[in-house]
């Protein structure tokens, strides 16, 4: 019994290895068909043939990328995440501190949305066809339409510009105390909970009402179970699958889908040193942060799956 | 009151505020202003402002704050590999250069006390004593040398070793005097020297990190793509300046978030905003606009050796279809001054302008157009947001040309590759230049026959001939009259169209004083730092 739970996993641990590799193969060569490099870009305007020829020696673009790809895949095994061909910095310390914030703000995102959108989404489903219940539902779809740099610009010209409640922009580096945590993650944070939480408090709700519809919950009723008990002892278990793998998918996107609220409160995070890296064709840089991306996806799906199968008599 | 006054100019504000410092009353000024038919309400204004600008005494202290627009991971402290607004402003506070622009584009001395030649060839730079960098090494010729050298070697990847190629030898005469000769004689040297990169940085410096200048900031942290912080240089070799402590410079790539950053009082200076933000940051009280010299453009080229530029009436044609007051007015919302088709800046001491723009006449295109047999014809126009405006702009002509019967075809293609996919390559597309000081740099940038970025594929010996006559040569009357004729050379025969010369607008917070604008580029040529203080 356990050995199926061990060799599942293990199944899932490969996969998720060999999806890696395809990842960073996959960017890899996207970044290979954009046009120019490293040297005419830093060049710019700048570049004259000659110039950008002696540039292209000097930082080794002369080689063929595949060569410089192994290279650097090599180095990543070896756990050296390579050098940065803008700025001749090591990959590693470019990305340390944006990471760090990265995870700060998901972290804290997480920490409000996942309680909010789970009691929402479980209450919504218990009282299914209510007027609060119809009150959750036209709310959350309401927010999933609505743009996130639209509810970004709006806070921003809410708080920060009319009562100057919060600053406007958002310096991970600059937190010295609580209050100072509180006032710059204010708006960063409320901004991705409407976006990450409305999906969640979807598909909980779908998936506890999908359960609540099944005959054995429908027999702890007639066996005479409280509300409350049937939803929490019988159904929510067995919603517990899909539950957790909505919140995987929600959360995974604060790794690198967070862009566009990097880009308002000009928060340093390491979705922006990604587009950075795009820029500047910094291979290196990009195919490191991809491997981040991909990595926190992977290790929040492949707990998910991890859990629904635990969660799972059948399979346990 | 209304402090928005037509046809005032800063140099007129420059007469008054020096005619009160002669002593002048304020009848006799308004007076003056009377006669300068300046209305009476206005004319207080005017004397208020001027007064002001007398009175303000520069204040020391506080954190100035200012958020550029672009910033990445490819942000450098090497002057030599600076490339944007961002890079000019971190490197202009940590270093000096040997000399600089002031506001009228004259060259001043800096770090050098007199740069000399006899026959524009062999020059002799003299460099101040006492100056030291921020680690305390006093400043000698080996560091200019160095400084300089760095540009010829491609390993470093400078973005003026096109420029610094005429320099063949570099010899330290003694600690403080350099001796640089010229491949060819080149009276512009002083002004060269005046660009961005040519900052002067210690000698045998490989890690750039540290930003070890002579500047009037020690750099403290430095986060490329996020931001940078120094301190005033309390060892400054300049008796006036920096006023304030310390200064932060970032980066807020979306434009409205620039703005709200200002407007929230996060940030004091929101560097070259949108046009669509001008009205809004007008409207608050506490701030101000503050718009820079013209010193960009935004230019049409057709390739003269592609068809159809190849056809001379083709080009005549388009001549005479830019409507250049409603590009203005509509696609550039009046941030600029009209352009004549050559690339020397207003303001420049030797632009020619007598050379008229040429005027808006369908007629007259439709005749060249007829000419040329281009009626019928699809004729691909490219254009992009890389090349400031152009998409505007191309929409203008385009519908200038479909009411004579022509069909542009606008082709609006990515900012990403624009530079090495279209520009330059394209039979018709749009190009953006950036400020350069003298005429010599501009054409043998972009109209001598071998020139690198020959736009339109322009060739003239004459004009090649001419270009050398005036660089070596020492008489600036002489000097004058060649470059205004070659000015109106280009603007008649080379393939390219300026329809107008671009000014920048940054928005500050009124209680930041000393802003003036610089032909360098906007925030007083990057280099406000030094010397913008706050309001005590």
């Amino acid at each position: 019994m356990n050995n199926r739970v061990l060799s599942l996993a293990l199944s899932r641990l490969l996969i998720a290895f060999i999806t890696l590799m395809i990842v960073s193969f996959a960017v890899f060569f996207a970044t290979t068909l954009l046009p120019g490099d490293t040297a005419s870009i830093l060049l710019g305007q700048a570049a004259t043939p000659e110039a950008v020829e002696g540039l292209r020696k000097a930082m080794h673009l002369d080689e063929p990328a595949i060569f410089r790809f192994l290279r650097w895949i090599v180095g990543l095994l070896q756990g050296d995440l390579g050098t940065s061909y803008a700025n001749e910095m090591p990959i590693a310390d470019l990305i340390a501190g944006r990471f760090v914030n990265t995870l700060k703000l998901a972290g804290v995102t997480a920490l409000f949305s996942v309680p909010i959108a789970l009691t929402l989404g479980i209450t919504a489903a218990m009282l299914r066809g209510s007027l609060y219940d119809r009150a959750v539902t036209v709310l959350t779809i309401g927010v999933i339409s609505v743009p996130e740099f639209m509810i970004a610009t709006s806070a921003v010209l809410v708080f920060a510009v009319y009562l100057k409640w919060l600053p406007a922009l958002s310096f991970a580096n600059e937190v010295t105390s609580l209050a100072d945590l509180l006032r710059i993650y204010a708006m960063p944070v409320i901004t991705l909970t409407f976006g990450v939480s409305a999906q969640m408090i979807r598909m909980t709700r779908a998936a506890v009402i999908e359960t609540l519809n099944t005959s054995y919950v429908e027999m702890a009723l007639l066996k005479g179970a409280s509300r409350p008990r049937m939803v929490f002892r019988h159904a929510l278990p067995n919603a517990l699958g899909p539950i957790v793998n909505a919140i995987a998918l929600s959360l995974s996107y604060l790794l690198g889908g967070v862009i566009i609220v990097e880009t308002i409160f000009n928060y340093p995070g390491v979705a922006k040193l990604m587009v950075d890296a795009v820029a500047t064709r910094d291979l290196p840089l990009i195919q490191s942060c991809a491997m981040i991306f991909c990595l926190g996806y992977l290790l929040l799906t492949t707990t998910a799956d991890l859990i629904a199968i635990l969660s799972n008599p059948r399979l346990r | 009151m209304n402090d928005k006054i037509t046809n005032w100019t800063r140099s007129d504000d420059v007469v008054v505020e020096s005619a009160i410092r002669r002593g002048a009353t304020r009848r006799e000024l308004l007076q003056m202003l009377l006669a300068g038919g300046v209305a009476m309400t206005l004319g207080g204004v005017i004397l208020g402002r001027a007064s002001h600008a007398l009175a303000a005494t520069p204040a020391t202290g506080g954190h100035l704050k200012v958020a550029g627009f672009t910033s990445s991971t490819a942000d450098t402290l090497d002057p030599a590999k600076a490339s944007n607004s961002t890079d000019y402003s971190r490197c202009s506070a940590v270093y000096n250069r040997l000399s600089n622009l002031d506001k009228s584009g004259t060259t001043q001395m800096e770090l050098a006390e007199s740069i000399e030649s006899a026959d524009a060839k062999v020059w002799t730079v003299k460099l101040r004593k006492g100056v030291t960098f921020h680690d305390g090494k006093p400043l000698t010729s080996a560091d200019v040398i160095f400084s300089l050298k760095r540009h010829l070697d491609p390993d470093v990847g400078s973005k003026v070793n096109a420029i610094a190629k005429q320099i063949t030898g570099f010899k330290a005469v003694d600690d403080l005097t350099v001796e640089i000769t010229l491949a060819d004689a080149n009276a512009d040297l002083p002004t060269i020297l005046a660009l961005h990169h040519f900052m002067i940085v210690a000698d045998g410096t490989t890690d750039f990190s540290k930003g070890n200048g002579t500047g009037p900031f020690v750099l403290e942290n430095f986060e490329p793509g996020v931001r940078s912080v120094m301190r005033r240089n309390e060892n400054y070799w300049k008796s006036k300046g920096p006023y304030v402590d310390s200064f932060e410079f970032l980066a807020i790539s979306d434009d409205s978030s620039r703005v709200n950053a200002l407007l929230s009082g996060d940030i004091h200076v929101a560097a070259a905003i949108n046009p669509r933000s001008e009205r809004l940051v007008a409207s608050q009280p506490g701030f101000v606009l503050s718009k820079s010299s013209a010193n960009s453009y935004t230019n049409l080229n057709m390739r003269l050796d592609a068809a159809p530029g190849q056809n001379k009436d083709f080009v005549a044609g388009m001549k005479h279809l830019i409507n250049r007051e409603q590009i203005l007015r509509a696609a550039l919302r009046g941030r600029g001054e009209i352009g004549n088709d050559q690339p020397v800046f207003p303001g420049n001491v030797y632009r020619n302008d007598d050379i008229k723009a040429k005027a808006y006449d369908p007629e007259k295109a439709k005749f060249h157009f007829e000419k040329a047999g281009v009626f019928g014809q699809t004729i691909p126009v490219v254009a992009s947001d890389a090349a400031t405006g152009s998409v505007d702009m191309a929409m203008v002509i385009q519908a200038a040309a479909a009411e004579i019967g022509l069909r542009l075809d606008v082709q609006r293609v990515p900012s990403d590759g624009y530079w090495d996919n279209y520009w330059l390559k394209a039979p018709i597309h749009f190009g953006n230049i950036n400020y350069r000081p003298t005429p010599d740099i501009l054409f043998s940038l972009l109209y001598a026959s071998g020139a690198p970025w020959n736009e339109s594929h322009y060739k003239s010996e004459k004009f090649d001939k001419m270009l050398i006559e005036a660089r070596g040569s020492l008489d600036q009357e002489k000097r004058r009259a060649i470059y205004s004729e070659m000015q109106a050379m280009v603007a008649d025969e080379a393939g390219t169209i300026i329809p107008a010369y671009l000014t920048g607008i940054d928005a500050i917070t009124d209680k930041l004083k000393g802003m003036e604008t610089n032909p360098l580029g906007g925030m007083m040529g990057y280099r406000m730092a030094e010397h913008v203080w706050f309001e005590a």
